[in-house]
């Protein structure tokens, strides 16, 4: 990272340059880079360095749950060869979406600093919603899935409205939630409880349905690589333009590849079995969206600053109660159409759907991918690769048989050492000034 | 200095609970003018500034921008009308990096989306005029030195183009050289034909800069001074509170000159 200034660059090795007072003092009186600061140095080995210190110092991003999705792997092919195979892997993404899809909308949440204890609850109802629509009345299915997941908007719009309006916590507010759209799920599921959907419908297809062609997945993690390589070329380019530091080359190539190595390792999966869910695809894009949305837009800038200091972002100008209503009706639309998935796995709506343990995972999922609970941090990343550990553990758990107490136990555990790498790894940023 | 004033407040009170924080404040800044408002601790200068900046909107009396009467609400209005302000708690979002705050509620975009790489070479640029040392734009705030901090929220304030700037104690955390550069920088405005309102309760550099003196004590106005011909010690007694004396004093001492 050359920044073009007079003062020299220190280099990277040394942990403690406050040293000799000397070199500081002399002639940087001007300088705008503190020669202090630990520049990077040009090229890979500077990029190396410094994702080392950037371990050390506690901003671990996405390396723990990595860690932990392969340690997990490991550990149930170790008891059960068929945890590895196509046809397992094939049901374990595609099992995922519906916890992951509702975990993309707490993600936002958690950046704001708050929770949501409905989601399950909502998730649920639109699944009601869909099926007493498409199925009892007879409404077209796109329709009613546009319906469905309308009134999981509407009600998160409702929590953000009693939250940022009224001033009610939120906590208690998507708790009031929890409880009250169960019921109205209930209500409006009637006396027999259980509505099938249609096999061949909409919603059926949404995790039943593959594009059996092997180009597909080859195709797709084709365009993914490439755009990422395209887009992080054009972006270093610019900012060499523009005279601020920019992306090495041997950097950009490296980020590719490690793209690269999953994605054509899951289409290879998904080829050896019946070929590339549409759920990963659906699941996959939600989660680019919202990547995009809350790192590229002026929205997700807001969403951030919100998190950080909502009295900050007041002062500057933004609608802060605009900007929570916005975000508990994002939750909302997520957890519905995360609850049409779970829908589609059963194809059908009943009054356990939305229920159990649902609510817990999709929390899970985001803090375990890494988005903190203490607001203002977390990428929607976070909520595909916790989906995949909980879904992980539920599958393994699974195959070797044992039962749903001891899966909790584990998942609990999983979820604790999250949270305790959360909380340890904000400690070590604020005292190595990242935080 | 034009007749009518760019930002003027008339009869401006604010009320907290039992506390009247405000009570008929008078206030007017000229274009190119720079307006030391001074007073001791609690005397209300913050809550101006929050009144001014739509913050905590007054409960009575009008602002007035550029002669005609204006309603400030939100913060939006007031940044609307052409007024920045640096607050004395800064009010910076911690979790996002240098250029985040700086660009805050003004991002730049390109088709639609953040232009990140220009937000960021002009960051640069702004903080490298501003001789402002901080390690990197891209690291947040909170790793900032308590100064380095109070220089991002001063450079935040100019990135708008605006026509008022209100200062709330922004020298209070700095070291000597940047306290020189922010006086030179409130000197810049002025040239440029900006009101500036000026806190601060360091009487030195207010006699330094600024061109009028505004006292506030207890939430009310006591006196307002032409630096050049205002001795240091009569300010001193405006904000301490022996107001009886000073105007007498003052009187006595120009039918002396006149004599
Ligand atoms: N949000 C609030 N709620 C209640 N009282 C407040 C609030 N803000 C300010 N006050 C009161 O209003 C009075 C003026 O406070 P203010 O912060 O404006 O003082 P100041 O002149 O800026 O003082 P300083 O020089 O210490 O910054 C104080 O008595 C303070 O207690
Ligand atoms: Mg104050």
């Amino acid at each position: 990272m050359s920044t073009g200034t007079p003062a020299e660059p220190r280099e990277t090795q040394h942990e403690e340059p406050r040293t000799d007072a000397g070199t500081a003092a002399s002639g940087a009186a001007t300088a705008t880079v503190d020669p202090r600061l630990l520049v990077r140095q040009e090229g890979f080995k500077g990029y190396l360095t410094d994702l080392g210190r950037r371990l050390r110092t506690g901003e671990l991003g996405s390396v723990p749950v990595i860690v932990g999705l392969i340690v997990i792997a490991l550990v149930f092919q170790l008891q059960d060869s068929a945890f590895l195979s196509a046809n397992n892997l094939n049901d374990l993404f595609v099992q995922s979406a519906g916890t992951g899809l509702i975990a993309v909308g707490i993600v936002f949440v958690l950046i704001l600093g708050e929770i949501d204890l409905s989601v399950g609850s909502v998730s649920g109802m639109s699944a009601a919603v869909f099926a007493v629509l498409s199925v009892n009345q007879g409404m077209n299915e796109v329709l009613a899935l546009i319906l469905a997941v309308l009134t999981g908007m509407a009600a998160g719009a409702v929590h953000g409205f009693f939250f940022a309006r009224i001033g009610v916590p939120a906590f208690v507010v998507t708790l009031a939630g929890l409880l009250g759209w169960n019921g109205l799920m209930l209500q409006i599921l009637g006396a027999s409880g259980t509505i099938n959907l249609d096999d061949d419908g909409v919603v059926a297809q949404l995790t039943n349905h593959y594009f059996a062609d092997k180009a597909a997945a080859m195709g797709l993690a084709t365009v993914c690589v490439l755009a990422f390589l395209g887009f992080s070329l054009l972006d270093a380019r610019r900012r060499k333009a523009a005279d601020v530091p920019s992306r090495p080359l041997s950097e950009i190539v490296l980020r590719t590849v490690v793209l690269a190595v999953p994605a054509y390792a899951a289409a290879f999966v998904f080829n050896s079995y019946k070929g590339l869910p549409l759920a990963v695809v659906i699941f996959v894009g939600f989660v680019v969206v919202g990547d995009f949305v809350l790192r590229r837009t002026g929205y997700g800038r807001k969403v951030f600053a919100v998190g950080g200091s909502s009295e900050a972002a007041s002062r500057a100008g933004i609608n802060v109660s605009l900007i929570r209503i916005s975000v508990y009706s994002i939750a909302g639309t997520m957890a519905a159409i995360g609850g049409l998935f779970l829908a589609s796995q059963i194809n059908a709506a009943n009054q356990s759907s939305g229920a159990g343990s649902l609510l817990m995972n999709c929390i899970a999922a985001a803090v375990i991918g890494g988005t903190s609970l203490f607001g203002g941090r977390g990428k929607t990343w976070s909520a595909l690769l916790g989906a995949l550990v909980i879904q992980s553990i539920n599958s393994g758990m699974a195959l070797l048989g044992t039962g749903s107490a001891v899966r909790d136990m584990i998942t609990g555990a999983v979820l604790l050492a999250a949270v305790v790498i959360d909380s340890v790894s904000r400690r070590t940023q604020k005292t190595a000034g990242r935080a | 200095m034009s007749a009518t004033p760019v930002l003027a407040l008339r009869g401006v009170s604010k009320r907290f609970g039992a506390v009247q924080a405000l009570t008929d404040v008078e206030l007017e800044i000229h274009p190119g003018e720079v307006v030391a408002l001074v007073g001791d601790n609690g005397a209300g200068k913050s809550t101006l500034v929050k009144t001014i900046a739509g913050v905590s909107p007054a409960d009575e009396g009008t602002i007035e921008w550029e002669g005609r009467p204006v309603r400030v609400a939100r913060p939006h209005d007031a940044q609307e009308l052409g007024i920045a302000t640096v607050y004395q708690d800064l009010a910076l979002c911690d979790n996002l990096d240098v250029v985040g705050n700086l660009f805050l509620g003004g991002e730049l975009f390109k088709r639609g989306v953040l232009d990140e790489v220009e937000m960021e070479r002009r960051a640069r640029e702004l903080l490298s005029t501003l001789s402002i040392r901080i390690p990197s734009v891209r690291i947040p705030v909170a790793s900032l030195s308590g100064g380095q901090r109070q220089t991002v929220a001063i450079a935040r304030s100019l990135l708008g183009e605006p026509k008022v700037v209100v200062l709330d104690e922004p020298t209070a955390a700095l070291g000597v050289e940047q306290t020189a550069q922010v006086l030179d920088l409130v000197e810049r405005l002025r040239e440029r034909g900006l009101g500036v309102i000026l806190i601060s309760h360091n009487m030195a550099e207010v006699r330094e800069v600024s061109d009028r003196v505004a006292v506030l004590r207890l939430g009310r106005n006591n006196g307002t001074f032409t630096v050049a011909d205002t001795t240091q010690e009569e300010i001193v007694s405006a904000i301490t509170g022996a107001t009886d004396n000073v105007v007498t004093r003052r009187e006595a001492r120009t039918t002396e000159v006149n004599q």
